[in-house]
C-alpha cells in the first residue's frame, strides 16, 4: 500500500504541526520586533503620526540631553555584563567541578539548592535583598556588626559607586544556578575512557580538570556567555524593582532598558514617547545582534569540536 | 476528565454570573490612589450605589508610580475603565488632547467649583475643564508631641528655630531629628525643595514669573530651598541614602523620628498606625512675622473616559462627585485630603484641621513645576527630583543645581531663552 503513495507528495502534517508555533512566535515576537523598528522611524506630530526617517536617531545620538543618558545607561549595561561574566561564569563552573566530583555527597541537595534562587521572581529577589541590605530594617549591618566588621557596612544601594555593582551582585547570585547546570550537564557528558587514558598519563585532579575537562566544555562556556550577554542587555526586572524607573542614585544603575522603560511608558510628569522608546529599543537590538554576530562568526565558528 | 468538567462548571457559572448581573451597570475606576481601596469600597461607593440603584461602581488602582504608564497603555488599547483619576496638569491635559478624555465644561456639577481648583484640569486658555476636581493636598511638616516635649524643643516658626530644633534632637540622641530618605527620589523634591520653596520664591507671584520668564531657576529666590536642603542631610537618619518611602513612614509611626516632612495625604494612613500624638507645622519662615507662603496643590480629579460605553451613566457619577455629600465623605474618609468644592465642608480630625487652618494664615501656591514647565524635554519635575537628592547628599551645590536645571528648562522652554 505505501508503495504506492508518491514520494514528492506534500507532507502537510509537517505544516500543521508547525503552525501553532510559528503563528504564536510570529504574533508575540516577530511581529512586535518589526514594528518596534518600524516606530523608531516615526514621530508625533500635532497628535498624528509622521514619518521622520532617522530624526529619531539624530535626537537620541546628537542631543546633549539624551545621548548623555544613552551613554551612561550603556556603561553601565557594560559594567552589569561584566560582572556578570566575572564572577557569575567562573563560579559557576567552579560549582559545577566541585558538584560532578563523584565522592560529593548532597550534590543533589547542593544543586537544588543553588539552583532555586533562578526560578523566583525578580520582584521577590530585588525586595528580598533591598530588605537585606537595608540600612534600618536589614540583617546586613547585624551580621557585619556581629563579625566585628560595622565598619565595612554603607548603605550600598543608596550610594552612586556601589550600588549597580551590588545590583549586578545580586543578579549574580540569582541566576548563578543557570552557569552551572550547563556546565554540569557538559562536564558529565565527557566519558570516563577520555580521563582514564589520561589518567594513565599521568593527569589527575586538578590538572585533568584544566587539560582535559575545560577544552571540552568551552563550546558549553562559549553559549552561556553569549546567553548572559543577551540577558544583561535584556535586563531591566531587577533594577526596577530595586530601584524604581529612575533608577537612582543619580541614574547610576540605569541601564538600557530602564532608560527605554522611562522612555516608552513616560514616568510621572513625564508623559511618554512611544517613538523615541522604539529608537532606543531599535538601538538595544542593535548592540545585542551585533554582539551575537561576533560571537556566532569571530568565536563559535573557530572553535574545535571533538567528536566522542 | 474530572479536568474537563471542571472547566465546563466554571463556564457554565461565568455565563450564570453574567447574565444575572446584566440588568446593572458597572462602572470601573482607574486611580493611583491603592491606598484608599477601603474607604472606596466600604464608604463612597456603597453611599453612592444606595443613592443611585442600578449603577455599580468597581475601583481598580494600581501602584503609583506605574499609574500614568499603565493608564496611557490602557486608554490606547481602548481597555481603560469609564472613570480616570485625573493627575493635575499636563498628564491629564495630553490625555485629553489626545481625545482620551471627554470634555466636562457643560457638567452641572462643575459649577461648584473655583477657576483655581479647576485650573490643574483646564486647557491652558480655561476654555475647556476635563475633570472634576476631587481634593488637594498641603505641604507641612508633622512632628511627634511626645518627642518634642520629651526633648524640650518648641515648634519653629523660623528657619534659624527650625535648625535649632533638629540640632537639639540630634543632640539628644533618643530619636532621629527627620525622617526622609533620597532612595526613592521624589520626597526630596515633593516634601523638601516643593514644601520648603514658596516661602522663598512667594508662592503664586514666583511661579507665575518662573512661567512667564521674569524669573530664572539661577535667582536667589528658587536656589535658597536648595541651599537649606543641603543642611537637611545632617538631620537625617543613617544610611538616608538607601533609605525608601515606606522606610521614612515607618520610622516616623513607629516612634524612632521627631520630624516627618510631610504632604497631608500621610494623615489617615499615619492615625492608624502612631500610638503617640501628632502636630503639624507650616514650612518656617526666613525671619518672624514674615508672610507664610504653603503648597495647597490641586493633586486629584476624576473623568469620565472618552469612550466609555456607559457616558450617561458615569456622568450621574461626576454630578455626584461635585456634589456636598461626596465631598463631606471625601474629606473625613480620607484626612489630609481637601476638597476643592465651594461646599462649607466640617472636618473631625484635629492634625487635618492643621492643616486646613493655614489656608488662613498663608498663602497658598501649588507645586512650581507642575504647570507648563515639565512639558519638554528634560522634565523639569524629574530633574528636580534628581537635584534635590544631589544637594541634600552634598553631591551638587546649591548654585549648580540651579544652573543645571535652568540650562535644562531653557533649552526647551520658549519663555527663558
Amino acid at each position: 500500500m505505501n508503495s504506492t503513495q508518491k514520494p514528492s507528495r506534500i507532507k502537510w502534517h509537517i505544516f500543521v504541526f508547525l503552525a501553532p508555533a510559528v503563528l504564536v512566535y510570529t504574533a508575540v515576537m516577530i511581529y512586535p520586533l518589526f514594528n518596534t523598528l518600524r516606530l523608531s522611524l516615526y514621530s508625533e506630530v500635532a497628535q498624528a503620526r509622521e514619518f521622520v526617517g532617522l530624526e529619531n536617531f539624530k535626537t537620541l545620538f546628537g542631543d546633549e540631553n539624551w545621548s548623555k543618558q544613552f551613554w551612561n545607561a550603556l556603561g553601565n549595561n557594560f559594567w552589569f555584563f561584566i560582572i556578570h561574566m566575572l564572577v557569575q561564569n567562573p563560579i559557576g563552573i567552579l560549582l559545577a567541578a566541585i558538584l560532578s566530583h563523584p565522592k560529593l555527597r548532597f550534590a543533589s541537595f547542593y544543586r537544588s539548592a543553588i539552583f532555586i534562587p533562578t526560578i523566583l521572581s525578580f520582584v521577590i529577589v530585588g525586595f528580598a535583598w533591598k530588605l537585606i541590605l537595608s540600612p534600618i530594617w536589614g540583617i546586613a549591618p547585624g551580621m557585619l556588626d556581629a563579625v566585628g566588621l560595622k565598619s565595612l557596612y554603607a548603605p550600598w544601594l543608596g550610594r552612586e559607586a556601589y550600588a549597580l555593582t551590588t545590583l549586578s551582585l545580586v543578579s549574580v547570585w540569582q541566576f548563578v544556578g543557570i552557569p552551572m547546570m550547563l556546565i554540569y550537564a557538559a562536564l558529565l557528558s565527557i566519558p570516563e575512557e577520555i580521563l582514564e587514558a589520561g589518567e594513565c598519563d599521568g593527569i589527575t585532579g586538578a590538572a585533568a580538570f584544566w587539560k582535559i575537562k575545560l577544552p571540552l566544555i568551552l563550546p558549553s562556556i562559549g553559549i552561556i556567555s553569549i546567553l548572559t550577554f543577551v540577558a544583561n542587555f535584556n535586563a531591566f526586572d531587577l533594577i526596577y524593582a530595586a530601584q524604581g524607573a529612575l533608577a537612582g542614585p543619580d541614574f547610576s544603575t540605569d541601564i538600557l532598558g530602564t532608560f527605554m522603560y522611562r522612555t516608552f511608558f513616560g514616568f510621572q510628569l513625564q508623559l511618554g514617547d512611544p517613538h523615541m522608546g522604539s529608537a532606543i529599543a531599535s538601538a538595544m537590538f542593535a548592540i545585542i545582534l551585533v554582539g551575537v554576530c561576533i560571537y556566532l562568526f569571530a568565536i563559535q565558528s573557530r572553535m574545535r569540536r571533538y567528536q566522542f | 476528565m474530572l479536568k474537563r468538567t471542571i472547566t465546563g462548571s466554571l463556564l457554565a457559572t461565568t455565563v450564570l454570573c453574567t447574565n444575572a448581573m446584566a440588568q446593572d451597570v458597572t462602572l470601573t475606576i482607574e486611580s493611583w490612589r491603592n491606598d484608599d481601596l477601603a474607604i472606596w469600597q466600604e464608604q463612597i461607593i456603597p453611599a453612592f450605589e444606595a443613592a443611585n440603584p442600578g449603577i455599580k461602581i468597581k475601583f481598580t488602582p494600581s501602584a503609583p508610580a506605574e499609574y500614568n504608564a499603565v493608564l496611557n497603555s490602557k486608554l490606547d488599547a481602548g481597555s481603560a475603565g469609564d472613570l480616570v483619576t485625573c493627575r493635575p496638569f499636563d498628564a491629564s491635559l495630553a490625555l485629553y488632547d489626545a481625545g482620551h478624555l471627554a470634555n466636562l465644561s457643560d457638567l452641572d456639577g462643575m459649577n461648584n467649583f473655583s477657576d483655581v481648583a479647576k485650573s490643574g484640569w483646564s486647557t491652558d486658555d480655561g476654555s475647556a475643564t476635563f475633570c472634576v476636581p476631587m481634593a488637594s493636598v498641603i505641604h507641612g511638616f508633622i512632628y511627634n508631641k511626645d518627642a518634642f516635649s520629651e526633648v524640650g524643643v518648641e515648634v519653629p516658626s523660623t528657619e534659624a528655630e527650625f535648625f535649632a530644633a533638629l540640632e537639639k534632637i540630634k543632640e539628644d540622641g533618643n530619636y532621629i531629628p527627620m525622617a526622609m530618605g533620597t532612595n526613592d527620589q521624589w520626597e526630596a523634591a515633593t516634601m523638601g525643595y516643593n514644601n520648603i520653596g514658596p516661602n522663598y520664591w512667594k508662592g503664586e507671584e514666583g511661579r507665575l514669573a518662573l512661567i512667564n520668564g521674569d524669573q530664572k531657576l539661577t535667582d536667589p529666590q528658587w536656589v535658597a530651598p536648595f541651599s537649606q536642603l543641603a543642611k537637611w542631610g545632617a538631620y537625617l537618619g543613617d544610611g538616608y541614602e538607601a533609605q525608601t518611602y515606606p522606610d521614612s513612614q515607618n520610622i516616623f509611626t513607629l516612634g524612632r523620628a521627631a520630624i516627618y516632612p510631610a504632604g497631608s495625604w500621610e494623615i489617615s494612613g499615619f492615625n492608624n498606625l502612631v500610638d503617640f500624638e501628632m502636630g503639624a507645622f507650616n514650612p518656617p519662615v526666613q525671619a518672624a512675622g514674615d508672610t507664610c507662603y504653603i503648597s495647597d496643590h490641586t493633586d486629584i480629579a476624576i473623568g469620565m473616559n472618552a469612550k466609555t460605553a456607559h457616558p450617561e451613566e458615569t456622568k450621574t457619577f461626576l454630578n455626584w462627585v461635585g456634589s456636598a455629600e461626596f465631598a463631606k465623605i471625601y474629606a473625613n474618609a480620607l484626612p489630609g485630603f481637601f476638597s476643592l468644592s465651594n461646599h462649607e465642608v466640617g472636618m473631625e480630625d484635629p492634625l487635618a484641621q492643621e492643616f486646613v487652618s493655614w489656608r488662613s494664615k498663608c498663602e497658598s501656591s501649588i507645586r512650581s513645576t507642575y504647570q507648563i514647565l515639565s512639558r519638554g524635554t528634560p522634565n523639569l519635575e524629574n530633574e528636580t527630583w534628581n537635584a534635590s537628592v544631589a544637594v541634600i547628599r552634598g553631591n551638587e551645590t546649591p548654585e549648580a543645581a540651579g544652573e543645571r536645571l535652568q540650562k535644562g528648562l531653557a533649552s526647551w522652554y520658549a519663555p527663558q531663552q
